[in-house]
């Protein structure tokens, strides 16, 4: 029985969600620098500022490194805070999002998901989310625009709760998704704030208050420092069963379940998987209906946490199938094999061993189509019967 | 793995050269409009080439003509005159476009 | 990508379901650019581009010399082009129906701009068939405001009025 109230349905684009998104938080402190693909999302926030929607802090910032020193400040000192970025920008940012963690301010920040500095690419990708994955920060992966929507309603709950007070970033294809205009039910902000009452009930968490003689961070020599690394790798282990049970949560209030840290889309049956995240999963899902229409049986792993990695949840799905195909949406330097196709090989023995292949595609505003996605399925399988695979393929080099 | 993949750059990092037309960017195509240059207005001060954010302005010795080439139709060198010398005209009236 | 949306809205406005996005690499004003929307009565999942269309909208008349511009079309398709010059002849097999405006004509006349995309929504409601003009009119004001939306209306209308439309 769903107890929210019906929302207003607007047609947006991925960009302009997350600014709605951020607005029915009630966000106190806004810190955003524009960048492309997610230009719309700094300027929908203004605008809301400007005509009174969003009664916050907005900080005009003159990039992104001061946008989240400025929220992780007010963060600090007990405000909620959003901010907003991508690539070069999730870069320039790069030791404020440490400190941001360091400090354990629930700092909720959406990144439009665009490829990294070095060769200029002003495309969608996801290098910039896999070159911030050791920054302590909680990462999640979005598929469409409601999802984009409601996943920064559940960043808050999850940043904020007691148990958790981790930075949480959502990220989105940029291109794909932040300028996907779709029909989205924007949740009234009333329902919004029942959702995120439990948080109230909770002690308060410490913050920075003038005259008080207290800081953070700052003793950090020896058994100090290594104390508060062992909280924060502590703290991250919890986020699994967190973020499932405010997925339950969500789903139970507003009527939308998204799986949590994994949607599992018809694998419990399945001989082989295959695994995504972000849009291409949207259209993973199409493919992996056809095949099974051809008598394959497939199921995907559509990827939504990404930090911490859902190890016991992908272990438990993988756990007796014949073959895993892995596509990523970025590169990991130092290893043939994609990040997350990667990051899964680690749990090789605690699945079985399998064909485990990995794909790189969708770099640089390529396309993941659905022939790539077909083919992927198609060798996976040949895979699990026992024919001669290729380990890694770069899907645009072929 | 078999690369059916042509390779773009000759060199092992990406480096393209920039007098001949920017890899895969003709620019030029994408103008809606294009500077026109009153001669007699010209006093040659050059800023029209200072301001050109594609720095296609050519100097033609006694004034300064736009690179059609590369000229994306912004319009700054004729905000920027001094002497309202530049007008920007519609493409649609050229044949040469 | 203005344009893409409004359409998105008014279908949206009909009960149906719609994603539509532009492809392009930087932000400003007179860079080539693509949209895809799809439209369907049940959620769509497909985030790819869009390489079998039912229907072309070509919003420069120049791409006609594309030798590319009717790749991948499906059978039947709709085909509305933005153009003061009649079609000749079927420009490719695919198509069945043709809608030809002059929209930048329009649109400078009842806009003051060369904007030709409300003209050429209102052009491919009425040749598709897909797309009531109420819906469409009603839409526009989520996205135009004052003046400005009064001139986008009327260009808009004139679109859907004034579209020679050839069937093959």
């Amino acid at each position: 029985m769903v107890s929210a109230q019906k929302g207003q349905v607007r047609v947006l684009t991925g960009n302009a969600v997350g600014a709605y998104g951020a607005m029915v938080c009630r966000p106190e402190v806004i810190a955003a620098y524009p960048i492309t693909p997610q230009s719309e999302i700094a300027e929908q926030l203004a605008q809301f500022k400007a005509d009174g929607t969003i009664d916050a802090e907005y900080v005009e910032v003159e990039g992104e490194n001061s946008a989240m020193n400025v929220v992780l400040g007010a963060s600090a000192a007990g405000a909620r805070v959003f901010t907003a970025t991508s690539s070069y920008g999730l870069v320039f940012m790069y030791d404020a999002l440490q400190e941001a963690s360091g400090f354990r301010a629930p700092v909720v920040m959406v990144n439009a998901n665009r490829e990294t500095p070095g060769i200029h690419a002003v495309s969608s990708g996801q290098q910039d989310m896999i070159s911030a994955r050791d920054t302590g920060w909680v990462q999640i992966i979005v598929e469409n625009d409601q999802e984009i929507l409601d996943q920064i309603i559940m960043a808050y709950r999850l940043a904020e709760d007691n148990d958790i007070l981790l930075p949480v970033m959502v990220n989105y294809d940029g291109f794909y998704l932040s300028y996907l205009a779709e029909a989205v039910e924007i949740p009234k902000i009333e329902d919004v704030d029942a959702f995120l009452s439990p948080l109230k009930k909770q002690p308060a968490r410490q913050r920075l208050v003038p005259g008080l003689p207290i800081g953070c961070g700052t003793h950090g020599i020896e058994m100090g420092y290594v104390e508060a690394r062992y909280k924060h790798c502590q703290a991250m282990e919890r986020v699994k069963n967190k973020v499932d049970e405010i997925d339950k949560a969500f789903g139970d209030y507003f009527g939308r379940y998204y799986g949590g840290q994994i949607e599992e889309y018809r694998t419990g049956d399945a001989d082989i998987v295959i695994i995504a995240s972000g849009s291409a999963t949207g259209t993973a899902k199409t493919v992996v209906d056809t095949k099974r229409e051809q008598g394959l049986k497939v199921g995907l792993i559509k990827l939504r946490l990404f930090r911490p990695f859902p190890a016991e949840r992908l272990v438990k799905i993988l756990k007796g199938k014949k073959a895993v195909g892995v596509i990523d949406r970025s590169v990991s330097f130092g290893w043939k094999y994609g990040p997350i196709c990667m990051e899964l090989k680690a749990l090789t023995a605690d699945f079985g061993p399998m064909p485990v292949l990995s794909y790189i595609d969708g770099l640089a505003n390529l396309d993941i189509t659905i022939p790539h996605i077909g083919r992927v399925i198609d060798e996976v399988d040949a895979a699990a019967r026992g024919k001669p695979y290729q380990e890694v393929t770069w899907i645009p080099m072929e | 793995m078999v690369i059916k993949h042509k390779n773009i750059f000759i060199t092992e990092s990406a480096w393209s050269n920039t007098d001949k037309l920017l890899l895969c960017l003709d620019t030029g195509s994408w103008r809606t409009e294009r500077p026109v240059l009153d001669k007699e207005k010209c006093n040659y001060c050059g800023l029209c080439a200072l301001y050109c954010p594609p720095q296609c302005m050519k100097d033609m010795g006694e004034y300064y003509e736009a690179n059609l080439v590369y000229c994306k139709g912004c319009g700054i060198c004729a905000t920027e005159c001094p002497r309202k010398a530049i007008t920007m005209v519609s493409e649609g009236g050229f044949t040469d476009g | 990508m203005l344009a893409a949306r409004m359409l998105a809205s008014a279908f949206v406005a009909e009960g149906k379901y719609v994603a539509s996005f532009p492809m392009y690499g930087f932000e400003r004003r007179g860079a080539p650019v693509v949209a895809f929307t799809r439209i369907d009565d049940k959620p769509i999942r497909e985030k790819t581009q869009i390489y079998n269309p039912d229907c072309l909208i070509v919003i420069d008349p120049g791409l006609l010399t594309l030798p590319t511009l009717f790749t991948g079309l499906r059978p039947e398709s709709v085909f509305i082009l933005n153009s003061p010059k009649k079609l000749p002849k079927q420009p490719n097999e695919n198509l069945k129906i043709g809608g030809v405006v002059n929209a930048t004509g329009i649109a400078v006349q009842e806009i003051g701009r060369d904007i030709p995309n409300t003209c050429l929504l209102g052009a491919f409601a009425a040749a598709s068939g897909w797309l009531k003009l109420e819906s469409l009119l009603s839409c526009l004001k989520d996205y135009l405001s004052g003046d400005i939306l009064q001139r986008n209306l009327k260009s808009a209308e004139r679109g859907y009025r004034e579209v020679e439309v050839t069937k093959w």
